[in-house]
């Protein structure tokens, strides 16, 4: 992935250029430009909250995609405080395309766990693109019911374009830890609120995502599959991506529509990586809210709530009657 | 409800497999001719390689299921096309492709039977209905199955086949996975037993969810079950797949399933098990016909004491059944 600026990206940066020129130029020779200049500075405000305002999905999942996007190692250092990274599950090695540990919101102590990314090619080695293998899955869960032991909430950070497929996740089952962690995600007795951040990629995502509360960044997307995989499966062209990217419902809009997102955190113009200390804010305040709202109920309470949060979850119909 | 007794569902014997003539069939692996009626006999197992062919959902349920008797849950359930999808042409039109190629509503069937005279809640897939996907349908009756599995303590049986997630339905798809995976949270609390049986071919989100959260997992002999295809890996890795990759065998030697079975011991196998986890005495050879009666078939869990197990003896009695 190439770190040049998205295409609706470019046409900002353009207008950009001309009014750092228009202002070089008027002092260099002590013009005045201030009407020219305020008409580029309104054509500028206008043609920002216009593109981000009408992003198609393809567009959303540029932005959900951006390397200069913060991953969740930057939002536990924006966003939260006093964070130990905790290594391993345990059992085989530690996968470094998952961190956790303990760590801060507003001085009360919460497991953080998230997908990480890597910023560069190498760190990305390490990090196997934010794709983590079954191990990666068996800390999480490790973290998660070290939480749990001395009662105190998660918050996971979602951000992969999944579950590595390959030959050793397969041998040490893929399959395996994501499905454990979803039923002991199900099981645990303290408050979880989930925030996708970035790529919610099928399976791979959900592992970190069994939740009380599921929140989700303006320009994250989540999805059961990618819109290039949908595309070659589908329309079985890799051609036909923005079409299976549109038909996928996939954007924070979509899925609160479709009643999975109990709420979009705003995203500062321009994206997240346009201002990430905003957007960390933003991600702050949302957490806080969500976690002192669960903080009143009881363990038991909790669970059958988040019980019957999922088991509605799903539209059939039946046969011969409308759906439900 | 003996629905296998309706005469329109009665399976009819070559109804699926390409052979030209009903009689004979052959076999994928060994290319030995078969007689298709001694072939049915041996449950699709070839009698010359072993291998074993794929099945359909309701000859899982008469080989497993006393008398074949299966009383049919939720089949009028079906697709709401939540996101109005359409690719190269509306999943609408494919639902209702699906429904006429394989006579049900969607890609698995649940509901009540005993095995070996215990009764037991089962699910089979049908890899036919769409690869098996996983929609809004199949997670709301496998979640509706162990729910009332919980009810009854009763144990769950699932037969899987699938492809994973069904693509058109989007995150609702993905979220079955969570819905399932949250009732067998309780089933596993409650201490009931789940059996998750997994044939060719199981990958994917079901893999990743109800496939791989059984109490024992047993596999067919040879087959394909995994989290990602192995076409994916394939072109994720640049390599080609080790001989065996992602086969019960290979399962069996990772950890990842307790015993591979065959398909003509399923039965007798899944009885052995669950007997033990119930707490029954062990099935008297030859000794057909021996049910058992009670209404709960599961003990109470661990955690609960002495007084709980009273209590519950209490509600039994009082009950007026
Ligand atoms: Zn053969």
């Amino acid at each position: 992935m190439s770190a040049t600026p998205l295409r609706f990206e470019q046409d900002i940066a353009e207008l950009e250029r001309q009014i750092e020129r228009l202002q070089v130029l008027a002092q260099q020779q002590g013009l005045d430009v201030a009407a020219e200049l305020s008409v580029l500075e309104r054509k500028l405000d206008d043609l920002k909250r216009e593109t981000y305002r009408r992003l198609s999905a393809v567009e959303r999942v540029a932005l959900a995609r951006h390397p200069k996007r913060p991953y969740t190692l930057d939002y536990i250092a924006l966003a939260f405080s006093d964070f130990v990274e905790l290594h391993g599950d345990r059992a085989y090695r530690d996968d470094e395309a998952i961190v956790g540990g303990w760590a801060r919101l507003d001085g009360r102590t919460l497991m953080v766990i998230g997908h990480q990314k890597g910023r560069d090619m190498k760190e990305n080695l390490r990090r196997n693109f934010g794709m983590p293998h079954p191990e990666g899955y068996r800390k999480a869960l490790r973290l998660m019911q070290l939480a749990e032991k001395f009662r105190h909430p998660i918050v996971t950070l979602i951000d992969t374009p999944g579950a590595y497929p390959g030959i050793g996740a397969e041998e040490r089952g893929q399959a395996e830890a994501i499905a454990r962690n979803l039923r002991e995600m199900a099981r645990l007795r303290t408050p979880i609120v989930a925030a996708v951040i970035g790529e919610g990629g099928s399976g791979g995502a959900l592992a970190l995502g069994v939740a009380d509360r599921i929140l989700m960044l303006e320009n994250a997307i989540y999805s059961v599959i990618s819109p290039e995989g949908c595309a070659a499966i589908l329309w079985k062209t890799p051609a036909a991506r923005d079409q299976a990217a549109e038909a996928l419902k996939l954007t924070a809009t979509d899925l609160a529509g479709l009643g999975i997102v109990d709420e979009v955190i705003a995203e500062p113009t321009g994206g997240a990586h346009a201002e990430p200390e905003d957007a960390a804010r933003r991600l702050r305040e949302a957490l806080l809210r969500h976690l002192d709202e669960l903080s009143t109920l009881d363990p038991a309470e909790l669970r059958q709530r988040r019980w019957a949060k999922y088991e509605g979850m799903g539209a059939y119909r039946v046969a011969g009657r409308g759906s439900r | 409800m003996t629905w296998f007794r309706k005469p329109k569902r009665k399976l009819q014997a070559g109804e699926r497999r390409e052979l030209p003539t009903d009689v004979f069939e052959k076999c994928p692996q060994c290319a030995e001719i078969l007689y298709r009626a001694r072939l049915a006999q041996n449950l699709y197992v070839c009698p010359v390689c072993g291998r074993h062919l794929r099945i359909q959902a309701e000859d899982y349920l008469r080989f497993l299921l006393d008398d074949g008797d299966f009383d049919e849950h939720d089949a009028e359930l079906r697709s709401a096309d939540p996101l109005g999808f359409f690719d190269l042409k509306p999943y609408p039109q494919r639902l209702e492709a699906a429904e006429r190629k394989t006579g049900r509503g969607d890609a698995v069937i649940t509901g009540a039977g005993r095995l070996d005279g215990i009764p037991v809640y089962i699910a089979v897939m049908d890899f036919e209905f769409i690869g098996g996907s996983m929609g809004s349908v199949v997670g709301e009756k496998i979640a509706r199955l162990g729910r009332r599995a919980l009810e009854h303590r009763r144990p769950l049986i699932v037969v899987s086949a699938s492809g994973g997630a069904r693509m058109m339905e989007g995150i609702l798809s993905l979220m079955q996975l969570a819905k399932t995976s949250a009732v067998l949270a309780q089933l596993h609390e409650a201490g009931v037993p789940y059996i998750s049986i997994l044939t060719d071919p199981t990958t994917g989100g079901v893999t990743a969810s109800y496939g791989m959260l059984g109490d024992v997992h047993l596999a067919e002999p040879g087959a394909l079950i995994g989290f990602a295809g192995p076409r994916v890996i394939e072109q994720t890795i640049k390599q080609e797949l080790p001989e065996g990759f992602q086969r019960a065998e290979f399962l069996l030697e990772h950890g990842m399933v307790d015993r591979i079975t065959d398909r003509r011991e399923l039965k007798a196998t899944v009885a052995q098990l669950l007997r033990h986890m119930l707490g029954l005495p062990a099935a008297v050879p030859a000794g057909d016909g021996e049910t058992v009666e009670p209404e709960e078939s599961a003990p109470p869990p661990p955690d609960e004491g002495a007084a709980s197990q009273q209590r519950r003896k209490g509600e039994r009695g009082e009950a007026a059944d």
